[in-house]
């Protein structure tokens, strides 16, 4: 294809239009992540009956401004032992992956009088989001996996040791609980039957009984809020940047605006774990009832963003909420939650409710009524998940007794028998 | 998980604090602002009484951190009686106390045996340099006007309470 002119076939409005989007929601991203961090120091202050930052602007505003100004004015540390190329790429490793996960949130929309969230500007049919891939949630899937490489070459590259801990435990807790997030994920892909955002915010967008948290039956969510905090290195499964263990993990070495970009990609995290969860359970922009009642004189797709906000909000306070009262998991607690818990409740719910859409879909006859079928399946579903949890409880109760023969001779000492 | 029920209760506790915290303010005072109300024993900074004071140097001798300074001399005093021969005493020509030594353990206020030394709760004498921390005998006198009245014993007890003098 050497020669084939390029630029022929742009559609320039289209360009035009995707370049603006990205821009604005670069943007609002950014502010949203100055908000985050001053709620965050806020909110964690009324937890610990503490006043918190008061004195930048109203409230304390913008104290998260001053505090990144300083960063800017700061020495720029590299040390000597770094791989100077590497140390450098990191920060934006993390940041990069972190800003892309939010393109593909729809922040809100017109879903009033069965709208299916889109508004039309200048004719054209938009949607509040800026793109829209049919892969949709697999892209975070891959992002959210790309943004433990900025985190681990950080925490490689420093020539440090603390460091180079940091990273190897944000390694192995994104791994271990990236398959309990994928597998609730794909309970809520189940339900729904897309991979499109867009297409799962549709799906939920009958009111709170069509919302995922309902008809994947509670239990993917508690797992995918686990599953997600863990993935964000947020309380309690901080121990990639445990201050009391590693000094400060992969970004001990790191300061001035190299620090600042870590901080930034991390709270962005934050908020773009938290629309995931909005989007995949809690139905994003569409609103959990209509109010026949109250006719507000606003057009429908700011209705849309202030439901989105508000389900942010839950979430943004419950990341708070969580990092002021709960402790540090140990290491191994870490790894027992992950593998012997979330993974194979994750596991057995998926398959639960494959049996339940299955039963739904063909007519098996088990009962005289769909309902009956439905029935029968899940008490036989439940029932298979009791026996898989007995059965795994007896294997980690086995195989800990022969551990712990091997590991205690009766003997005791050599030389210390008498 | 039988770590489940204590997490729930530990996110009440928390919870709970904020509720108390947005209702009835919290406990930071905003120093600059609003002036702390010091503890009835606060330990801020130590009062000279110095006609009680022989020189008998125990509080210097007795400072961890030697941070106290006299000098005297001695002197004639009118006798007590008419009549009476001219007493001999111990006049105070220094007593510094240099509160950038000083680490506020209260030893020389315990050891005193006459009653020269008091804590006062006054803690607002921050300077700028570092040399103005020594404070002489007529400033450590002034802050005997911000000694607090000593407790009194509950009813029933066998020492009499003392006095501060002033």
């Amino acid at each position: 294809m050497i020669g084939q002119p390029y630029l022929i076939d742009v559609d320039w409005g289209d360009l035009v239009q995707a370049v603006i989007t990205a821009v604005i929601s670069f943007a609002v991203l950014l502010v949203s992540v100055m908000l985050m961090v001053w709620f965050e120091r806020k909110v964690v202050s009324r937890l610990q009956n503490r006043i918190g930052p008061n004195q930048a602007g109203p409230f304390g505003l913008l104290q998260t401004l001053f505090d990144g100004t300083k960063l800017f004015f700061k020495e720029d540390l590299i040390p000597a032992e770094a791989d100077r190329f590497v140390f450098k790429l990191a920060p934006y490793l993390a940041l990069v992956p972190a800003f892309l996960m939010f393109t593909i949130i729809p922040v809100a929309g017109d879903f009033s009088n069965g709208h299916d969230g889109s508004v039309m500007v200048g004719g054209e049919k938009m949607f509040f989001q800026v793109i829209d891939p049919p892969v949709g949630i697999l892209f975070f899937l891959a992002m959210s996996a790309l943004g433990v490489y900025g985190i681990m070459l950080a925490g490689w590259s420093s020539g440090s040791k603390y460091p180079l801990i940091g990273s190897v435990r944000a390694s192995a807790q994104v791994i271990s609980y990236e398959a309990a997030l994928g597998l609730a994920l794909a309970s809520v892909l189940l339900v729904t039957g897309t991979l499109s955002t867009n297409g799962i915010v549709q799906a939920q967008s009958g009111g709170f009984t069509s919302w995922a948290l309902v008809t994947t039956g509670f239990v993917p969510f508690v797992i995918f809020v686990i599953a997600g905090t863990a993935e964000l290195n947020r309380p309690p499964f901080d121990l990639v940047e445990a201050e009391q263990e590693i000094v400060g993990g992969f970004h001990t070495e790191y300061s001035s605006i190299r620090f600042a970009l870590f901080f930034l990609a991390e709270f962005m995290n934050v908020v773009t774990m938290s629309a995931i969860f909005v989007t995949l359970f809690l139905g994003g922009p569409a609103p959990a009832w209509d109010f026949p009642w109250i006719d507000l004189p606003l057009p429908g797709a700011l209705m849309g963003f202030i439901w989105f906000f508000g389900k942010l909000l839950i979430f943004l306070f419950m990341f708070v909420w969580f990092r002021a009262t709960l402790p540090r998991l140990r290491y191994d607690q870490l790894m027992d939650l992950g593998w012997k818990v979330l993974i194979p409740l994750a596991l057995g719910w998926l398959l639960v409710l494959a049996g339940i859409r299955v039963a739904q879909d063909n007519n098996i006859g088990l009962a005289d009524t769909a309902f009956g079928d439905t029935l029968i399946i899940l008490v036989i579903g439940l029932a298979g998940l009791a026996a898989g949890a007995g059965l795994l409880a007896a294997a980690i109760k086995n195989a800990r007794n022969e551990a712990s023969a091997v590991a205690l001779p009766t003997s005791g000492i050599v030389g210390m028998e008498d | 998980m039988p770590q489940v029920p204590g997490m729930l209760k530990g996110l009440g506790v928390t919870f709970g604090t904020m509720v108390n915290t947005i209702k009835n303010g919290s406990n930071t005072v905003q120093y600059p602002h609003v002036k702390e109300d010091p503890a009835p024993r606060a330990r801020g900074v130590i009062a000279l009484h110095e006609e009680n004071c022989t020189s008998c140097m125990l509080c210097a001798r007795e400072c961890p951190d030697w941070c106290i300074y006299i000098e005297g001399h001695k002197t004639l005093a009118p006798p007590r009686r008419a009549g009476g021969k001219p007493r001999s005493v111990n006049k105070l020509d220094r007593f510094d106390i240099d509160y950038s030594l000083c680490m506020y353990c209260g030893i020389c206020v315990e050891v005193c045996p006459f009653e020269a030394l008091f804590w006062t709760p006054e803690y607002e004498y921050s300077e700028e340099k570092i040399a103005d921390l020594l404070h002489d005998k007529s400033r450590l006198g002034k802050w005997m006007e911000t000694v607090p009245d000593f407790e009194s014993y509950e009813s029933g007890a066998e020492v009499k309470g003392k006095k501060v003098p002033r």
